[in-house]
């Protein structure tokens, strides 16, 4: 496409035709502000609503101020982005909204990473200058996952386009009208009853305090306090590549040792990893997978494809949205829940003592881990294999609030045995990384040979659906991967009728970029080139392991043969294999 | 106008035959949510969710665009549906108080329909008929010039 040339703050800008003057101004380095607009590159997560107006601009022979986000850049154009008058406009438009604001900054849980406030911070309004109809209020809504509070919403309708255009899950819409619009579910449902998934992806790009984690971390406080229980943690993959972030360092950067010392000192007792259990998934998992392999080549073509299941908002869209598929997901457990279960049984009777002492909380990059823990059938006589989850960014804030700061503290391990894993554990982390781990080991169960080269580089990166061949020693296994439930329900779609690629493993995970873009994690404020960083971490990680293949793990050889038996055996089945049903919701 | 209160299957074939004469569905939800509304009197969640699952859209959306119109009401309307006009011309000229009687007579609010689904108020802007203001119609039929207290007899007519 041909360039056109535009003056920015009398800085001429040279950009493709079709570009906005906001993207012009960026490019010269001038930061107009923004508050609905959100443009997530890579994941095509576009908000383009203008309806805030804090970015308006002054175009030479315009009479009106233009929002900067939604005007085309024309060849020619003179813009000021910092007039008085412009300046003027967003102090109001700022007014305004915080007009229709709560101004309870100190007890929000948002405080400190809001948009919204920040705006207000940099524009310093001191008094809002407009008074009139009260403000609009409405019920909050709190599931075990998120808490809505419309209240605090500014309508720019970002969760909105990420629910329904990029996830494709159409729990959101903007209902009624003037003062009483609001983004809210059909029938203003609680979000608990409609198809919300609960993967969170719309507290991630919320700019304000009306959509949040329900946070749990003072629950954990409690039962860290109480003498009576043993508390044991574990944390996800996805954790140790991004909580650095909250501590001030890069994008990308490891701190897995300091995490686990920053566990120990928070008085958990005893520390372990959820990549334990991610190995362990691979195993039962894999087994699996070999299992239907083999049927399928023995002519039940229905045998396969196998999908994934590690990720709860993934389970939740199939279980609502994809009825007919229901059969296909792996029936195993996630890492998350084999740990609880195993924790609470296996871990159990080696500390000799009752389920119900023990307190199994969760380290996870994702808000629907919540939900999941919550799901009646991880229980036994209603006792959860998995009572609490923290997400990264409150064990950050806990870690803060016990007066660490976690890049101070020394490196320290995991504890054993369930704190041992591998390379392939890890990279359950990001788009790609289960499958990829299941493949490691299935290659090598499958064809009785030792993988000629550990790296799969071509179930690797950030493409929103991937599909790739994997030879299994004359077989080639055809592997989908997608992330994003948009992209999941294209290649869903694609299976469905007919799946004319011939897939025969499928892996999904439901946010941007896999977990590494969870909704728990340190919230990306747009910039999208920080979750292709936690991504390289990850594989660095799982490079620099001595062990990269699950099934080498020698702490997950003794589980089977101490307690389990064999991968998809009789105990196998009760403790980490469930199932799932058909969910009819609005 | 008749009470269309029951969801029967004959009204959802109807509707269904109705969408088949619609080749391309996007863009057509209002179209189809006016036919619905004329079927049924009215788009009860069952409605919705029988529109967006035929319209491939989601509830939430459906709802969403009923939740915006006035016009679209989820409450089944009364045997008689008095609509008053608060456009202008009649507001101007006493609406306000003429509702206030209805209220009082009906014992309900504009968009409710009585228990006993003998009454429903439908607030209207402008029926044309500013000459008469202030306005009010019952079903078909119009009432013109009034003051609050020719509306008990007016209702009365109805009871």
């Amino acid at each position: 496409m041909s360039d056109i040339k535009l003056t920015i703050d009398g800085k001429v800008v040279s950009v493709p035709m079709g570009s906005t003057v906001l993207e012009a101004a960026r490019k010269v380095d001038v930061h107009i502000p923004t508050l609905c607009h959100l443009d997530l590159h890579d994941t095509k997560m576009v908000n383009q609503a203008a309806s805030c107006r804090i970015c308006v601009v002054e175009i030479d022979g315009r009479r009106n101020l233009a929002p900067s986000c939604a005007t085309p850049a024309l060849d020619g154009m003179v813009i000021k982005t910092n007039t008085i008058r412009v300046l003027d406009a967003r102090k109001t438009v700022l007014e305004l909204l915080l007009s229709d604001h709560p101004k309870e900054c100190l007890t929000c849980a948002k405080s400190g990473e809001c948009e919204l406030q920040g705006l207000a911070e940099s524009f310093g309004v001191r008094e809002i200058n407009i008074t009139g109809k009260a403000q609009s209020t409405y019920r909050k809504d709190v599931t075990t996952s998120l808490i809505r509070d419309m209240d605090k919403c500014v309508m720019c309708r970002r969760c909105e386009t990420m629910c329904n255009k990029v996830q494709t899950v159409g729990a959101l819409s903007a209902i009624n009208r003037g003062f009483e619009a609001v983004v809210s579910a059909a029938f203003d449902l609680p979000m608990g009853e409609t198809v919300c998934t609960h993967c969170g992806q719309c507290v991630a790009v919320c700019p304000t305090g009306a959509l949040t984690e329900n946070d749990a971390t003072w629950k954990v406080v409690e039962a860290l306090a109480d003498p009576e229980k043993v508390v044991v943690v574990q944390t996800a993959p996805a954790v140790r590549v991004a909580i650095g972030e909250e501590f001030g360092q890069d994008p990308g950067t490891t701190v897995t040792g300091q995490m686990v010392t920053a566990l120990r000192n928070l008085g958990f007792d005893h520390v372990f990893d959820t990549d334990f259990a991610a190995d362990l998934t691979i195993l039962e998992e894999g087994t699996e997978l070999l299992q239907r392999l083999g049927k399928f080549l023995a002519g039940e073509k229905e045998a396969l494809p196998i999908l994934t299941s590690c990720c709860p908002a993934w389970v939740n869209f199939i279980e609502s949205q994809f009825p007919e598929l229901i059969h296909i997901p792996s029936t195993a457990k996630s890492p998350q829940q084999m740990f609880g279960s195993i924790a609470k049984s296996y871990y159990a009777d080696i500390l000799d003592i009752p389920r119900e002492k023990m307190v199994v909380v969760s380290i996870m990059p994702c808000l629907a881990k919540k939900y999941e823990a919550s799901r009646e059938e991880f229980a036994v006589n209603g006792n959860s294999d998995v009572d609490l989850v923290l997400s990264t960014r409150e064990l950050a804030n806990l870690i803060q609030r016990s007066n660490m700061n976690l890049m101070d503290l020394e490196k320290s391990e995991f504890d054993q045995p369930m704190g041992a894993s591998t390379g392939a554990a890890v990279i359950f982390g990001t788009t790609g990384g289960v499958i990829e781990a299941a493949v490691r080991t299935a290659y090598e169960v499958h064809t009785g040979k030792e993988l000629p080269k550990i790296d799969f580089e071509e179930l690797r990166g950030f493409e929103g659906v991937r599909v790739a061949g994997v030879d299994m020693d004359g077989f080639m296994l055809n592997i989908g991967i997608a992330h994003g439930l948009g992209n999941a329900r294209a290649l869903l779609e694609e299976v469905r009728d007919g799946n004319p690629r011939n897939i025969h493993a499928i892996e999904v995970m439901a946010c941007p970029g896999g977990c590494i873009g969870g909704a728990g994690q340190p919230f990306h404020h747009g910039d999208g080139s920080i979750l292709k960083k936690r991504q390289s971490a990850i594989y660095q990680v799982d490079r620099e392991m001595p062990i990269r293949k699950s099934h080498e793990n020698p702490a997950i050889t003794e589980l089977y043969e101490k307690y389990l038996g064999k991968p998809c055996g009789h105990l196998s089945h009760q403790l980490l294999h469930t199932e799932y049903a058909v969910k009819d919701k609005v | 106008m008749s009470v269309k209160t029951d969801l029967t299957e004959t009204k959802f074939n109807e509707l269904e035959a109705y969408m088949e004469t619609i080749p391309v569905k996007k863009g057509e939800l209002i179209r189809v949510l006016h036919k619905a509304q004329g079927i049924f009197g009215y788009l009860p969640e069952e409605v919705q969710k029988y529109v967006a699952k035929k319209m491939n859209v989601s509830t939430a959306k459906v709802f969403g665009v009923v939740s915006f119109y006035s016009y679209f009401t989820m409450k089944p309307k009364g045997e008689h549906d008095i609509a008053i006009c608060l456009g202008t011309a009649c507001y101007v000229r006493g609406a306000e108080k003429i509702l206030d009687a209805i209220k009082r007579e009906t014992g309900i609010e504009v968009g409710e329909t009585s228990a006993d689904g003998k009454f429903s108020i439908t607030g209207l802007r402008c029926v044309g008929a500013c000459g008469l203001a202030p306005v009010v119609m019952v079903n078909d039929k119009v009432y013109g010039r009034l003051t609050a207290d020719m509306i008990k007899g007016i209702i009365d007519n109805y009871r």
